[in-house]
């Protein structure tokens, strides 16, 4: 559905500075229903990246494809085809949430304009505000008519820029919901967001970006292939012999005390725990907990970005 | 049909601001009325109060054998005739201000901009949202000056000299030109400023070359007749050339998106 070869953007910003690349020979290939995170910190050229993909600004180098139509060569076909919710609402304050609607669902050439427009208003609870101006709308509300705005048409691709930026944990929950039903649909999600833990959620899988992809992979194949697996083992009367016998086992990697805990880094735990546990029983330990200590998103993020 | 839609966009928003609206009304109402109370209040005329005029149009009169009071109507309407040119210069520069700069400001371009609408349905869209009301109220309100003219003019040869085919060539020919040259200038100004008030400020410059041809017919140094309104439309048709080439250079979705500020 989106799919990029050596995809880049060069800006010339002025004659001292020269120019800046902002995305740097991008290749992607997501697929058709897949929620894909685009993460990255500020000024890693994810908007623009959407922007290229958007057929709203031209590659400087490189090819791209969305949902099958090649972008610099059959721009209108792209953007009839995709969905885009901007980083700023950009509603028609003066005019009601309906017009705002309408205005799209025409530009769009949608069939049934008025039934579409009643369909997304209800499905997102503002059909009883509908002629209210979008200026008199909360954040989390013209949030929720920019998504309607962005889906009317029924566009098998849509890119979300920040979705639930600035919104309250109840309007974000709201439309993390809502990127949810559209998942089940089969449309693909194009994520950008700040959120790791939306990301976490939502997303099947990510890219880490800062002007190029740093890294691809799903969010729990990304933790493992960084941090490994990591058990943590709570026992009594343990002591340091303890920690020697587990380092015999060769799926062991390493082990620690910590805050009273053993905590060891393994290859398998499903197959690598019961010998772990046996070992310990054995040694005269009384074990009370075996739990997988889940590194977040934000560790590979964060240890992603700063080692670049 | 997209462009039917923009139109209706544009009005249904720009027309929601009152000062756009008030612009739009007030203007037409102002132009049409003043030059008809000068009418009114100039039938009677002493000889002594032409002596102000300027010499070519006194030598005029006593050429034509005009009489003092037909002598003051043609020359003050002639005068208020180049009026009747600011409304297309100044409504579509105003309505395309808030229009364009308005949409900045919201950050309401960029989804409009990722519709599959093209640049050039954008923009004529938006011009033809400027240009409509523009000429509607300009030719409308020459209208009314034409007709109530009728009731305070002292004289049909005072009148010939209103409805006459140099106003007539202006308005169906000049004015058209203007209101492009208007909404080229607007996207220009808007492409460089973040505040409505101060695209429509400087917006307000357009009307200088029509002042310049007031003040010179004033002063005489600029006779207008048939041919100087064409030679006059011809130089707008070459400058409308330019400035929308210009304004539709820097109405391209990449350009707005990074370079606007």
């Amino acid at each position: 559905m989106i799919r990029t070869e050596g995809l880049t953007k060069t800006f010339a910003v002025d004659k001292r500075i020269g120019k800046i690349t902002a995305v740097d020979r991008l290749d992607l290939d997501v697929k058709a229903g897949e929620v894909f995170g685009f993460l990255g910190p500020n000024g890693a050229g994810k908007t623009t990246t959407v922007r290229l993909l958007s057929a709203l600004i031209g590659a400087t180098s490189g090819r791209a494809w969305v949902n099958g139509f090649e972008i610099g060569k059959r721009d209108q076909e792209v953007r009839a085809s995709i969905g885009i919710l901007t980083e700023q609402p950009g509603m028609y304050d003066r005019l009601s949430a309906q017009k705002n609607l309408m205005i799209y669902a025409r530009l769009y050439g949608v069939p049934n304009p008025a039934g579409q427009v009643e369909k997304y208003l209800r499905m997102l609870g503002l059909w009883d505000r509908r002629r209210d101006p979008a200026g008199s709308f909360s954040k989390g509300m013209k949030q929720k008519l920019a998504i309607a705005r962005a889906i009317l048409h029924e566009p098998k691709t849509i890119f979300l820029d920040e979705p639930t930026a600035g919104l309250d944990p109840e309007a974000a929950k709201l439309v993390r919901d809502f990127i949810e039903e559209l998942k089940t649909e089969g449309r693909t999600i194009f994520l950008c967001t700040h959120n790791l833990d939306e990301a976490d959620r939502l997303c099947d899988r990510i890219a880490v970006f800062k002007h190029r992809v740093i890294k691809l992979d799903t969010p729990s194949r990304m933790r493992t292939s960084m941090f490994g697996r990591t058990v943590e083992i709570q026992v009594r009367h343990a002591d340091e012999p303890m920690l020697a016998l587990l380092k015999h086992f060769d799926f062991v990697k390493s082990a620690e005390w910590v805050d009273g805990k053993i905590v060891a880094q393994v290859d398998d735990p499903e197959s690598g725990n019961p010998a772990l546990v046996k070992a310990l029983v054995e040694a005269g330990a009384e074990v009370q907990f075996v739990s997988e200590l889940k590194h977040s998103l934000e560790d590979v993020y964060l240890s992603l970005i700063n080692n670049r | 049909m997209r462009i039917r839609t923009l139109i209706d966009k544009e009005w249904n928003e720009v027309f929601k601001n009152k000062l756009v609206l008030f612009t739009v009304l007030l203007l037409p109402l102002v132009f049409a009325v003043l030059p008809l109370v000068q009418l009114a209040t100039t039938r009677q005329v002493n000889p002594g109060e032409l002596s102000d005029a300027p010499g070519n149009i006194a030598r005029l009169c006593d050429l034509q054998g005009l009489t003092s009071a037909e002598c003051m109507q043609t020359f003050l309407s002639q005068s208020f005739m180049l009026f009747f040119f600011l409304m297309p210069l100044m409504i579509p520069v105003t309505i395309a201000s808030y229009s364009i700069v308005g949409e900045k400001t919201t950050r309401s371009l960029e989804p409009l901009l990722a519709t599959p609408t093209t640049t050039a349905e954008i923009i004529v869209g938006k011009g033809l949202a400027a240009v409509i009301p523009a000429m509607a109220a300009g030719w409308l309100s020459f209208a009314v000056y034409l007709i109530g003219a009728r009731f305070f003019v002292v004289s049909d040869r005072v009148y010939a000299a209103i409805a006459s085919p140099v106003w007539l060539v202006g308005m169906v020919l000049v004015a058209p030109l203007l209101t492009l040259f208007s909404v080229g200038a607007a996207i220009v100004i808007s492409s460089r400023v973040n505040d409505p008030r101060a695209a429509e400020q400087l917006g307000a410059l357009v009307i200088l070359p029509v002042l310049a041809v007031f003040i010179g017919q004033i002063f005489g140094v600029i006779a207008l007749n048939v041919t100087s309104m064409i030679v006059f439309a011809g130089v707008m048709l070459v400058v409308d050339a330019g400035m929308l080439y210009l304004a539709a250079k820097l109405f391209q979705r990449e350009t707005i998106l990074t370079r606007w500020r």
